[in-house]
């Protein structure tokens, strides 16, 4: 601040003393304390706020900024291998353009007229997600997968009346830690065992589990593992046999490759987006899908708006909407099916971009180049002395494991001495699945080249060694 | 489908010629075309004459064009084929993807026209006078912190790098914290949901396990709200197992304090209560009913989604709250993004740390760690940390501010809203319910009753005429406790000038329902797009949520 200036801050317009004092003039205040008369003087703070200097010129708050943000060392100056649910993609450039682009960026809850734009580039996006997966319903996004998932059993729940869910042993510990904090008192979440040698879901486990008062078997596909879940048709038989529902939950990025789970026989679909054009940003990129067909039982039982298309007054002219309100708690709070609020949109909007850029040859090429560059890495990384890759028997797309027990160093070790070497090494599964030793869960996308494989190989090979 | 009628198909530009004197400032335009004005330019009118884009865009599949592409992904290296082959094509069948997903295809340039065209088809509050949003806080995101969130340094960055690679961003989150610790005056904070409702679950889910640890998980089965609190503190109750109690308000617009007394008991497991209220109006008897609740062993909740009027000036903590929360896009400028991501941040008391969702950001020394092993966690309320751009942005705009401009922004937002009231109520046809001749915080719940009783114009209509001047405003959540209503909140993002339009607009509006209500009825006129049929939206046989469910049902497709 400079000394005896009256403080003027850009981001407050009427901040500027004559134009304040001007308003409270009009509305007969004479100090802003007036307007505060019904807070009781027992109730104010009576003191500054005890927070840091403000750093006022733009200069010094981005020079503070990014000091702070040069301490971290980012995914792109690093060869990374980490996913486990937060992926390394190529963003298109476009995506980042249309989704800082300030009208999308700003807007927020108006009406069909006057944001006809946000309702119809979600409606596009929700149809996109429509033919990737196969299905016609498909949401606005909710937060993330996690919770796409949660809704999808609460869904299931609601549709059969019946009370316990299953979801595979292997699922990632958050991901069942959201679901059964969101499930619950509803639901029972019950662990369906995997097949140790393969990884899948072990289909005696299965059918032991299943019962008259199952809801839904919740299907990972690929699995937290990285395998994909070949026995499919088999589980949605045994589940529809036994009067359950089945929920697909699916990376979109795989689905130019793999078949969608409508085409199994799933009811209900659901995953994240954040693969499809969403910087991985610490976590920060995430949303949710849930799609189904168009079943009015279903669609009675979403939570989230639905956006449909409606006519206006003038021929050619498309009009949007929301679908079946008066299922959302917007509507009739606690009597809504769960509870709707900001979620997800400019993702979706993202996402929306992404699959119109990639279109069905690019989301086939996009599947096949990480089938291909994932298999390479899992036939490289065997190759290194005392290394296994012990679920290469079944199909991947994009993330495996790797087993260094046999080395005798831990997955923490290994990766430390990975990262000297400029390389981030695969989720360590040691804590999250103990039963597979030292292990780590790699990623390798369409953004890994063979030199990138090649020299986390020889690396690997280098500090083993 | 009806066509347009004569009036919507007027020239586009121009509002409705409006009674003579409306026109605040200056006369109007009286010529649209002909002759030439002439030199000097005659001065803008008040209202500005507003066009919106109307670029009649098909939907995106309608513009595809078979083979045609917008990006090429990276192609598998012949020298990984010769080792792999093409392991996709090894996929069995009913495993692997028969048919290509029928996705529009186009190139590069007409994604983005098509994108950039329903851009300009959404009105942000970069764009609009955006006062209209009332309890959505909308306010200037600052361009510098979008600029900042697009660092690989954050954009970039895996939640799983080791944390030695993270220091940075833990020292943000750790920092962020602690200063919205201070605003709220809780002792410590969770920054992992993802917006406003997920912060409220999160909440509900702490109350939850709180009970839960003692041993009253069964007993403590009812959650008191009140009607102007956001739905989701309801609904979120409901989901979590707990029975609704909703207060109405009294006379003075306060949540009902007998209705309160009658409603606790050794049930009640917590009140979940915003204050101020969507009405605006704060209750200064607030620790009476945080006492009340207290008294029978349940837990205080504050949704603090109405705290940009009270930034520095009376604190959740300080009134007895157990728990709070904030919405970090709507009162620390995180943009609104069409409906998220925003980021939500829940405040507790110390006695209730232990079930903050995992991990928790520490300090050792000068290092930031995660602190995963949280036994009495409720776990995780989403992936990973929470909205990780969204909470650099905050921290820059609080580091922006300090202590002395989120003061200045309170004030100006307050006083911004009881400028716009007097403006307001000097209108035809509105008032204010409740508290009447009392200051409101920093929204206003208003009421077009008057207007709608003598006219036959309802609220939700001239919303719909207010879009032809480039704004916009937002009646209310249901149910609609306050008839035909309408919740303004001015920001400290606009000026006088700004609020002199908004309230110009309302005056001309309100003017047009009494001599001209049709016109109003049929509004918008110079929108994007003219009145919508709702009708299909709420019928099974004809409402098509995706353009696959519409080629089925209206266009004889498949």
């Amino acid at each position: 601040m400079h000394d005896g200036q009256p403080r003027i801050h850009p981001y407050i317009p009427n901040s500027v003393p004559d134009v304040r004092d001007a308003m409270l003039q009009a509305i007969g205040a004479a100090t802003v304390d007036d307007l505060y008369a019904e807070i009781p003087a027992s109730l104010r703070l009576g003191r500054p706020l005890d927070l840091p200097e403000p750093l006022e010129s733009e200069a010094e708050l981005v020079r503070h900024v990014e000091g702070l943000l040069n301490r971290n060392t980012s995914t792109r100056e690093t060869l990374s291998f980490l996913g486990a649910g937060c992926y390394p993609h190529h963003v298109p450039a476009v995506c980042d353009e249309i989704n800082g682009r300030a009208e999308f960026l700003t807007a927020y809850a108006g009406d069909p007229y006057e944001d006809h734009g946000r309702f119809q580039a979600l409606f596009e996006y929700a149809s996109m997600m429509g033919e990737l997966l196969e299905m016609e319903v498909v949401n606005v996004p909710v937060y993330d997968g996690f919770q796409a998932a949660g809704t999808a059993l609460r869904m299931a729940g609601r549709i059969t009346g019946r009370p316990r869910v299953l979801i595979p042993a292997s699922m990632s510990r958050d991901k069942r830690s959201r679901i059964v904090d969101y499930v619950t008192p509803d639901l029972a979440v019950d662990e369906v065992a995997v097949d140790r040698a393969t990884s899948l879901l072990d289909l005696d486990a299965l059918r032991a589990s299943l019962g008259a008062n199952v809801a839904a078997i919740l299907v990972e596909n690929p699995t937290f593992l990285g395998a994909v879940e070949s026995q499919v048709l088999e589980i949605v038989r045994l589940g529809h046999a036994a009067g359950s529902l089945v929920i697909g939950n699916v990376d979109p990025s795989t689905l130019g490759v793999l078949a969608p789970p409508a085409t199994w026989g799933a009811e209900i679909a659901c995953g994240d987006i954040q693969p499809l054009g969403m910087h991985q940003q610490f976590g920060g990129g995430h949303g949710g899908f849930i799609a189904t067909h168009d079943d009015p039982r279903f669609v009675a039982e979403y939570p989230s708006r639905l956006f449909g298309i409606a006519p206006t007054m003038v021929a050619g002219e498309y009009g949007f909407g929301d679908v079946a309100y008066e299922r959302t708690s917007f509507a009739v709070r606690e009597e809504g099916k769960e509870w709707v609020g900001t979620a997800a949109a400019l993702w979706g909007i993202t996402a929306g971009v992404y699959l119109a850029l990639m279109g069905p040859q690019g989301m086939r090429e996009l599947g096949e180049t990480m089938m291909a560059r994932t298999r390479y890495a899992m036939t490289r990384l065997a190759e290194v002395p005392g290394v296994r890759v012990p679920f290469a028997g079944q199909h991947h797309v994009k993330e495996f494991v790797v087993d260094l027990t046999a080395t005798g160093r831990t997955v923490g070790a290994v990766s430390a001495a990975l990262r000297e070497r400029g390389i981030f090494f695969g989720a360590d599964l040691s804590r999250e699945q103990p039963w597979l030793g030292q292990s780590a869960l790699v990623c390798v996308t369409e953004i890994h080249t063979l030199a990138d494989i090649d020299r986390l190989a020889e690396s690997l090979a280098e500090v083993l060694a | 489908m009806s066509a347009p009628t004569s009036r919507g198909a007027q020239t586009p530009g121009l509002p409705a010629a409006a009674a003579p004197g409306l026109l605040m400032a200056h006369a109007a335009p009286d010529a649209v075309a002909g002759s030439p004005a002439g030199l000097p330019i005659a001065p803008k009118p008040v209202p500005r004459r507003f066009q919106q884009a109307r670029w009649d865009e098909p939907i995106i599949f309608e513009l595809s064009v078979p083979g045609a592409r917008g990006i090429l992904p990276p192609a598998t290296e012949p020298a990984i084929s010769a080792v792999v082959g093409n392991p996709a094509a090894a996929l069995p069948a009913g495993i692997r993807r028969e048919r290509p997903a029928a996705l529009p295809e186009l190139s590069q340039v007409h994604v983005v026209r098509h994108y950039d065209r329903l851009s300009q088809e959404t009105l942000g509050v970069d764009l609009n006078v955006d006062v209209g949003q009332g309890t959505c806080t909308m306010k200037y995101s600052p361009k510098v912190n979008d600029q900042m969130v697009r660092n690989p340094r954050i954009a970039d960055l895996h939640p799983l790098q080791d944390p030695a690679t993270v220091q940075g961003v833990l020292e943000i989150m750790w920092r962020l914290e602690r200063m919205l610790a201070e605003i709220s005056g809780m002792d410590r904070m969770t920054l992992q949901p993802g917006a406003g409702s997920a912060a409220i679950w999160t909440n509900v889910s702490m109350i939850r396990a709180y009970h839960a640890a003692r041993g009253q998980a069964a007993t403590r089965d009812e959650v008191i709200t009140t009607i102007f609190s956001h739905p989701s503190n309801a609904a979120c109750a409901k989901v979590a197992g707990y029975r609704v109690i909703t207060l109405y308000p009294d006379a003075n617009g306060y949540p009902d304090l007998g209705a309160l007394r009658a409603a606790v008991s050794q049930r009640t497991a917590a009140l979940l209560v915003t204050n101020p209220e969507d009405t605006g109006i704060f209750n200064p008897r607030i620790e009476e009913y945080v006492r009340i609740v207290h008294q029978v062993g349940g837990l205080a909740c504050y949704d603090q989604a109405n705290a940009n009027g009270i930034l520095g000036i009376t604190r959740a903590g300080d009134a007895g709250f157990d728990l709070c929360h904030f919405n970090l896009h709507k009162t620390f400028s995180t943009p609104h993004a069409c409906g998220g991501p925003g980021a939500g941040a829940c405040g507790v008391k110390a006695e209730l740390a232990r079930f903050l969702p995992r991990p928790t950001v520490e300090r050792a020394g000068d290092r930031y760690t995660l602190d995963d092993e949280r036994p009495d966690s409720v776990g995780k309320m989403r992936p990973w940390y929470g909205v990780a751009p969204n909470l650099v942005r905050a921290y820059a705009w609080i580091m922006s501010l300090g202590a002395e401009g989120l003061r200045e922004v309170a004030e100006t937002a307050v006083l911004n809203n009881n400028y716009l009231m007097a403006k307001v109520l000097e209108i035809r046809g509105v008032s204010a319910p409740y508290a009447a001749g009392r200051r409101r915080i920093e929204q206003v719940r208003y009421s077009w009753e008057q207007l709608a009783r003598e006219t036959g114009v309802h609220t939700d209509e001239i919303g719909q005429r207010v879009v032809d001047f480039g704004t916009h405003y937002w009646t209310s959540h249901h149910p609609f406790v306050v008839p035909e209503p309408m919740t303004l909140e001015p920001t400290e993002s606009f000026s006088r000038a700004d609020l002199d339009e908004h309230a110009a607009i309302l005056a001309l509006v309100s003017d047009e329902a009494y001599t001209d209500p049709e016109h109003v009825k049929s509004a918008p006129h110079a929108s994007t797009i003219h009145r919508i049929d709702h009708a299909p939206l709420d019928d099974p046989a004809a409402w098509a949520i995706t353009w696959r469910a519409y080629r089925r049902k209206h266009l004889g497709g498949s």
